[in-house]
């Protein structure tokens, strides 16, 4: 960050960046003791067998919860299941999103309203908007069944939407696009209104199709927005626990990381394995963040 | 200068702010108490609190406890795991003694046997760890097996089913007579099939009526691998899509009460609370349920046991007068209120011959029997591990149930898995 000097700084320099760190300072202690003190402490945790609530001392173990960690099939599951809803959701928000705000930037009536009901799914607190999808899909008397197979009669049968696994997954997909493609939206159409209409017309005067002008104009100016939304999006669905926890809590190898942990160290009270299990999902999500930041540095660069 | 010295007044007066004050100015005691706090409880419960007040001089407050017995739960391990003298007494749930012992005193010092002898000894048995009763119950609740008198009737049966084998025969034939004569959405039986701490309630009503032991013996030994076991969950798969909507295994106590209460389900498992529900007047089945215990599978008609329990934390400032109140929570005259402004269940048996209470609570009769012979959950057996030894268990059934494995199978690994947590 210091570039390479030809000479030494003068004084009016140096006091600048003396400035300058006293002003960070501040800022960098409550990081420090917000975000890596707890991580530290947490990272500590995990090499014991510290149990929740008990009087019992906590013992140090070394890497034994680690051990444990790595030949348990749940977290494999628990890991895998994660990386497909995180891989499922994020792509079909991004392109519902992406539609949704296109169709937003343009020009008609009612189109505040429009927006701002759009957001609603968004605004709802997850666990509640998971509890009431959870009443629509039940299958004797929810509101989906009575639409789809009495009224519509598109199955057979009433669907058992969060009773089989491959199903509950699928809902539990669906509930958390319905939920956060807003979001991306949102996101999106701050970008596509930074778009100058010069160049729309630009291109329109030169002959260009609405496809040519979305792929050469639109989107290229747009991968700053979608980035920051991927980015948001990532880090959200790889920490995914109030839709599973709801649904199904885990059953039918749903587990998710986050109710894996949340089992472990809460219910069973197994903090020192839970602390580990805490450690890994911080070190999945940094290589996720890694992976994002250098291709926003890149992007920066270019 | 002047900016800095307005600065740190303010930080100091937001700190002094934040001191807590525990102690009023007369040098009154104030106890706190965790308790049930929805609507009609908290009513009853200031009530007697402001009884207790006149009597004692005494000041109580009530901290609204979460509903959900699973976050109740996570709040009390924060109380107690930073030793907090802030709340006086808790209510805990029927599992829990096992869990929570080491942080709540003996209660037996306090209480002569006389006294004692007028609680339900089941729920004394399952209040007391390593020989100390750190909870006094409170009110009782057990499994029932409700069901539609007027189906029953109507299709020539006197009574309800007695096994588990007539439950499924009679679900059977009036599902396919009614669903023939157009009630299409009608099932035979619905129940707590969800994996949760509900389906450890009543896998294991199937299991101990069956002969198969109760999980966790007294004496440590692990009962789920047995052939009464796998017979009685082997017979509970194969109600899911013939007689049981194979959403069960998404049910709570909730779902299962809005199906049988629609007119849909024939028979129900389910707590007494649904009771007064099922009858109220703006339910579709008001007047044609009744209730009786659960069948048996050849070794007693065995209801799990449930309710709620009070416990004087150690570490309370004041524990004397915490058990005071205590007494007087449980007393005859407490619990008669709550029974019959509540419909909640009483620990104490004298209560069970009372008119009132039997008039608020018509099948109150039923519920002496079956708390007698109530099966506990393993949580003294398994102490602090009793939820990691239920879940395993409730997942195993649920597995069983959705078809992911067979009740041989998995029983199997689940009895390998509770040596495993126990051994730890």
């Amino acid at each position: 960050m210091i570039s390479a000097r030809s000479r030494p700084m003068s004084d009016l320099e140096r006091r600048e960046e003396r400035t300058a760190w006293m002003l960070l300072i501040p800022a960098l202690l409550v990081i420090l003791l917000i975000g890596v003190v707890p991580l530290v402490q947490t990272f500590a945790t995990s090499l014991s067998d510290a149990f929740m609530a008990s009087a019992r001392p906590a013992r140090f173990v070394g890497l034994r919860n680690y051990a444990h960690l790595v030949r348990d099939r749940e977290f494999w599951v628990a890991l895998r299941n994660t990386l497909v809803f995180t891989f499922g959701t994020v792509s079909i928000e991004s392109i519902l999103g992406l539609a949704i705000a296109l169709f937003l930037n343009a020009d008609f009536r009612g189109r505040g309203l429009v927006r701002a009901a759009v957001l609603i799914p968004w605004a709802l607190p997850t666990a509640v908007s998971a509890r009431i999808w959870s009443y629509m899909l039940v299958d004797t008397y929810g509101v989906v069944n009575d639409l789809l197979v009495t009224r519509m009669h598109l199955f057979p049968h009433k669907v058992p939407w969060m009773a089989e696994p491959g199903l509950a997954m699928f809902s539990m997909m669906v509930i958390d696009i319905w939920k956060t493609t807003p979001f991306v939206a949102l996101i999106v159409l701050a970008g596509l209104q930074l778009i100058p209409r010069q160049l729309y017309e630009a291109a329109s005067v030169d002959g260009a199709s609405r496809m040519r002008q979305f792929l050469s104009i639109t989107l290229p100016l747009l991968r700053p927005s979608i980035l920051v939304a991927l980015i948001f999006r990532t880090l959200d669905a790889l920490r995914v626990f109030d839709v599973i926890w709801v649904v199904t809590r885990g059953e039918l190898e749903t587990e998710s990381l986050a109710t894996y942990n949340f089992r472990h160290m809460i219910d069973f009270r197994n903090l020192g394995y839970g602390s580990a299990v805490s450690v890994l999902i911080f070190l999945v999500i940094a290589v996720f963040v890694s992976m994002y930041v250098t291709a926003l540095r890149r992007r920066g660069t270019s | 200068m002047k900016r800095v010295a307005i600065v740190t007044l303010c930080v100091l007066a937001i700190l002094v702010g934040c001191r807590r004050d525990m102690t009023s100015n007369s040098g009154q005691v104030v106890l706190r108490i965790d308790a049930d706090s929805v609507a009609t409880s908290l009513a009853i419960n200031q009530q007697l609190a402001t009884e207790f007040e006149r009597k004692t001089g005494a000041h109580i407050e009530i901290i609204k406890g979460p509903a959900s017995a699973s976050e109740r739960l996570s709040q009390y391990l924060q109380y107690l795991g930073a030793k907090s003298p802030d709340i006086d007494i808790y209510q805990i749930d029927v599992i829990w003694p096992g869990m929570l012992a080491e942080h709540f005193i003996d209660l037996k010092p306090y209480f002569t046997p006389q006294e004692l002898a007028a609680y339900f000894p089941s729920l004394l048995d399952n209040n007391t760890v390593a020989g100390r009763l750190v909870a006094l119950p409170w009110f009782a609740d057990a499994g029932m097996l409700y069901y539609r008198k007027d189906l029953l009737v109507a299709y020539g049966y006197q009574q309800p089913p007695a096994r588990w084998d007539e439950l499924g025969a009679m679900a059977e034939r009036i599902q396919k007579a009614e669903r023939a004569a157009g009630k299409r959405d009608i099932w035979g039986f619905v129940f707590q099939g969800r994996a949760y701490e509900g389906l450890t309630c009543d896998a294991l009503e199937w299991q101990a009526s069956s002969g198969g032991g109760r999980i966790i013996e007294q004496d440590g030994r692990i009962s789920v691998n047995n052939p009464p076991t796998i017979r009685a969950f082997s017979r509970a798969r194969g109600w899911i899509g013939t007689i049981c909507p194979p959403g069960v295994t998404t049910y709570e106590e909730e779902e299962a009460r809005h199906l049988f209460q629609e007119g849909n389900a024939v028979f129900m498992r389910n707590w007494p609370y649904a009771y007064s529900l099922a009858n109220a007047s703006d339910s579709p089945v008001r007047g044609k349920i009744d209730v009786t215990l659960l069948p048996t599978g050849g070794a007693g008609h065995m209801a799990c046991l449930g309710g709620w329990q009070l416990s004087v934390s150690r570490y309370s400032p004041h524990q004397r007068e915490a058990v005071e109140f205590v007494r007087f929570l449980a007393s005859e005259y407490a619990e008669k209120l709550r029974a019959v402004k509540m419909s909640l269940l009483p620990s104490r048996m004298g209560l069970y011959e009372d008119k009132e209470v039997a008039a608020a609570i018509p099948f109150l009769a039923s519920m002496k029997k079956t708390f007698l012979e109530a099966v506990p959950r393993p949580s003294n057996a398994a102490g602090e591990k009793y939820n990691e030894v239920s879940t395993r268990y409730f997942q195993a059934i649920h597995r069983v149930l959705t078809g992911s494995r067979s009740a041989e199978d998995a029983m199997r690994e689940l009895d390998q898995t509770l040596r495993e947590v126990m051994a730890r």
